[in-house]
């Protein structure tokens, strides 16, 4: 391999890298990575943490890649600076994956000294220093991972105060394990500083750009915007990657929203399947709880009937999609934006539904609640888009604000309102013509309060109906109710200075994307216009975008152009604008990929 | 109690028998299913159910349309084909304090939803869970069900080779504590039944031989109105008698057994020629085993037993409807966010 570039002098690289740490799933090895990952964050260098791991509970490969940056670029990266090599069984391939000039930490016995003399090389007894550091033989492989945290310290020249503090934040509360973390973190420095000489350019320095920050996992943020947002109840059935998303609701609501004398003011139901967990979320949000469950695709394939059912007996609940790599079993620890279909039209007959969809923390945080408003307000099932690699990965975020907005619960009609009608009220009755129509609440303590839900044909007064104008009147009269949303839903984030292109993405692209312009324009000179789009229907300034632009790019992690397909179908006058570009591999977007086909695109318009 | 032409008796919330109406069914005439309704309607009459507090859920059939025919100042939920016990579930979770009747087939219960209903009778949901059993689907115009016994036959001739689901046998199985099988042609037991179902805390399931007079009253069912009126054994006597009763306090055991349902109503059970004890559950597999194959079928309260934690205790969950919480009770305060954020920071 060769490479034009000049090697980069020893030590001149400052908060600028790729670590890419090789293990085996089961090791232990989450504790170390997100010791580094906090440290580094602590420093005050922006960075991101993301976990590549096998669908598989012990033995399987698994890596840890954290990517420090202090221009904020915290997108994943193809090519990692700097590899550690704990696992044996990939060090081979992940060695010949290095990029020229990577500096590779690895065991010194595995066969890799000849391997890539292009590469910067420190071989580290490992083995034998954890037999030297650890005296108990049968804990020697938990703590073993932090021996090259410590050799990292000092490598990079990472803070040894910092390393203490997250190892403390990180093992929180147990003791014990600190104290037979810390001698091996600080004897791996040790030896680091006696033994290796600094040939590499990377190292890192105290910045101050995370003040008010936070480092969480998006699944945390979405379950913190439900209960922040009075979720009650919770139904689930476990897949990956969405199942930590209620976990963390579980654990939120148990600790936050309990009674005085205990008793929750919540429900959290495992189902036995996602179709038992949705139809819960139907009879809980029929009889007036602000209701969720969270799934990925295979589950939302299950849900199809029930989400169909929502949507035509006007039900209220929230899923969240957290998207994995489809289409059948996939890849399950893998990410894609390959549900955008799949959920914006979801069950059979015309159905429509409305789509929020986050791109950080902050604002699973801030949709988890809006959500909940939404589908009360228009009485439907609501998505929350969210992916694997949003959903499980670490990010670094702003700290959430309280939310001051009082809960919207929608055209509800107690008892009091029904002695002021006289009892008189149709429950598909478009009222107030907007296609929103008044429901009751079971357990209303009105005579005429109780009418008959049903997913058959209904009149206004939701008394059964084959009729030809009583089908088509309600089926209109639910267009109109989207057409209503689209006034309600997220807008979108726009970025227009008037240039020819624009560029519409979504979701977790936005980091890649960011640095994928700021690319773009230093080193090709191309100036692209942004839309990142935040919820379905698409509102008046999506509209607006693709009709003041000529030419207008859509990213998205799938192969088919999802996004596209449904821009294309919404907005049918500026389908000919629309070209895609794509990443369909499992992994998260990097700058580098829409860079290349955008110059490609570009060069062909 | 006999009341005067002139003067309907009123319950003890006041409201008469019609107020208890539903709309006119449309299901075909002599069906099983209309039995049940009348006495689903006697049962919230005679227990003073307020309609207001009732729900209704089905699935899709025959049988779940039924909730259309009896209390329509009840709320009512026809949802879809085999889940009706989540969508139960779910209305009791928002609210915990409605009471729920849930109908059903055998084609919606142990066919397309016999995950749901087996799931349902682990939880223990406060609710009386119906099954219009007929052995065949009426809607889709005669095909065999799970229960369908081995050896029955079609109208056109047909045999059924598989071997039937009893839906007792799982719920004893499953800890279900109040299961009942009952012929729906048997007026006398079945108001009986119903009443103590309906005032039993915790699931309760009542398996209703309920011939299908399109598809299954024909020679060779095992399911039908003549089949049944020879074949029923009748386990028990059963006696249901409220708590307001002058002749509740006079209720003692003797050659009748006497139960205390969780609403304070007992119920008096006097074994007929099977001396069954339905508060043993090795008892109730035992008699459902023995008389799988014999031909006769016998009804009556096949197990009993209160006490067992109801879901919303299991689930620790505040007294008062969830739906019904304040915006102060449901959003944490903001020390609660700070404190979280303090510890991610």
């Amino acid at each position: 391999m060769t490479t034009t570039e000049a090697p980069a002098e020893v030590g001149t690289i400052v908060n600028d890298l790729v670590l890419h740490v090789a293990t085996a799933n089961g090791s232990g090895s989450q504790t170390s990575n997100m010791v580094l990952l906090r440290s580094l964050f602590q420093m005050g260098i922006p960075i991101s943490g993301k976990n590549l791991f096998p669908s598989n509970i012990q033995g399987l490969p698994t890596w840890f890649t954290i990517r420090a940056n202090k221009d904020g670029w915290t997108a994943r990266k193809q090519d990692a600076d700097i590899i550690v090599c704990m696992n044996p069984e990939t060090a081979l391939e992940d060695v010949a994956a290095a990029k020229p000039g990577a500096a590779l930490i690895y065991e010194d016995s595995l066969p890799l000294a000849d391997k890539r003399p292009d590469c910067i090389h420190y071989a580290v007894p490992f083995k034998k220093l954890i037999n030297e550091c650890c005296p108990d033989a049968r804990l020697r492989k938990l703590v073993i991972n932090m021996l090259y945290v410590g050799v990292c310290a000092q490598l990079f020249d990472i803070d040894m105060k910092e390393i203490q503090k997250a190892l403390n934040t990180q093992l929180a509360g147990k003791q014990k394990a600190i104290d037979l973390n810390l001698p091996a973190l600080e004897y791996g420095r040790k030896w680091a500083q006696d033994n290796l000489t600094k040939r590499d350019p990377w190292r890192v320095e105290r910045m101050h750009a995370n003040d008010g920050k936070i480092i969480i996992e998006g699944n945390a943020a979405t379950a913190l915007g439900l209960m922040f947002g009075g979720v009650s109840v919770v139904t689930w059935y476990p897949i990956t990657p969405s199942s930590s998303l209620c976990e963390y609701l579980e654990d939120y609501l148990n600790q936050y929203r309990k009674t005085p004398d205990g008793k929750r003011t919540f429900a959290v139901v495992q189902a036995e399947d996602e179709i038992a967990a949705v139809g819960m979320l139907a009879g809980a949000g029929w009889a007036g709880a602000r209701c969720f469950t969270s799934t990925s695709g295979p589950g939302i394939s299950l849900m199809n009937e029930i989400i169909g059912l929502g949507y035509f007996a006007e039900i209220p609940f929230v899923i969240c999609n957290v998207a994995r790599t489809g289409p059948s079993t996939g890849l399950p620890t893998r990410t894609m934006q390959g549900d955008v279909l799949s959920l914006l039209y979801a069950s059979h007959g015309d159905t429509k539904h409305i789509v929020v969809i986050p791109n950080s923390p902050k604002e699973a945080f801030e949709m988890g609640g809006q959500a909940l408003d939404l589908a009360e307000e228009f009485q439907t099932p609501v998505f929350i888009l969210s992916d694997l690699d949003l959903g499980m990965n670490f990010w670094m975020s702003p700290r959430f604000d309280y939310p001051t907005e009082p809960f919207h619960r929608g055209k509800v009609l107690t008892k009091e309102d029904l002695d002021k009608l006289g009892g008189k009220w149709g429950r598909y009755q478009d009222v107030d013509g907007d296609g929103v129509p008044y429901r009751t609440v079971p357990g209303t303590d009105h005579p005429n309060a109780a009418y008959f839900t049903r997913g058959t044909g209904h009149t206004p007064q939701a008394t059964y109906s084959e009729k030809p104008e009583h089908w088509k009147g309600n089926m209109d009269r639910l267009a109109k109710k989207f057409a209503t949303a689209k006034t309600r839903v997220p807008k979108p984030e726009i970025v227009n200075n008037r240039h020819a292109a624009g560029l519409v993405f979504f979701g977790t692209t936005t980091e890649a994307i960011r640095e994928a312009c700021a690319e773009l324009d230093a080193k090709h000179g191309l100036k692209l216009d942004l839309c990142r789009l935040r919820a379905f229907p698409f509102t008046q300034e999506v509209e607006d975008f693709l009709h003041s632009h000529e030419r207008v790019y859509v990213v998205e992690l799938n192969r088919d152009g999802q996004m596209r397909m449904a821009l294309n179908a919404e907005l049918p006058h500026f389908a000919g604008k629309l070209r895609s570009v794509l990443h369909y591999d499992g992994m998260p977007l990097d700058a580098a990929t829409v860079v290349e086909q955008v110059v490609a695109l570009e060069k062909n318009k | 109690m006999a009341g005067t032409a002139e003067a309907p008796s009123t319950n003890r919330v006041g409201l008469q028998k019609k107020d208890y109406a539903g709309s006119k069914s449309t299901l075909c005439i002599g069906c099983g299913h209309d039995l049940i309704t009348a006495r689903v309607i006697d049962a919230c009459f005679d227990l003073s159910i307020k309609p207001e507090g009732l729900i209704k859920i089905s699935g899709i059939g025959c049988s779940s349309k039924t909730p259309a025919y009896f209390v329509s100042r009840s709320f009512a939920f026809n949802s879809v084909h085999g889940r009706m016990p989540s969508v139960a579930t779910g209305a009791s979770l928002a609210n915990r304090t409605l009471k729920i009747v849930g109908v059903s087939g055998d084609g919606d219960t142990a066919n397309i939803g016999l995950g749901q209903f087996m799931h349902l009778m682990r939880r223990n949901l406060d609710m009386t869970y119906i099954v219009e059993n007929n052995g065949v689907y009426g809607l889709t115009k005669g095909q065999f069900s799970a229960t369908a016994d081995k050896g029955s036959k079609l109208k056109h001739g047909a045999v059924n080779a598989q071997t039937p689901i009893d839906l007792c046998a799982l719920a004893v199985e499953l800890g279900c504590g109040f299961v009942a099988r009952l012929f729906a042609g048997n007026t006398m037991m079945m108001r009986q039944v119903m009443q103590a179902a309906l005032a039993y805390k915790g699931t309760a399931l009542l398996d209703i031989i309920s011939p299908c007079v399109t598809f299954n009253n024909h020679e060779g069912s095992t399911k039908s109105f003549p089949y049944m009126k020879t074949n029923e054994m009748a386990l028990q006597d059963i006696g249901f008698v409220p708590a307001y009763d002058p002749q509740y306090e006079d209720m003692k055991p003797g050659e009748e057994r006497v139960v205390q349902l969780g609403d304070g109503s007992k119920i008096s059970i006097k074994a007929l020629d099977q001396s069954h004890d339905p508060t043993n559950r090795g008892a109730a597999v035992k008699l459902l085993s023995e008389y799988r194959e014999s031909g006769k079928i016998p009804t009556g309260i096949i197990y009993l037993n209160e006490g067992a934690p109801r879901f919303a205790e299991t689930l620790g969950m505040v007294d008062k409807p969830l739906s019904s919480l304040t915006a102060a009770e449901l959003r944490p305060p903001k020390s609660a966010l700070d404190e979280i954020m303090n510890s991610l920071a």
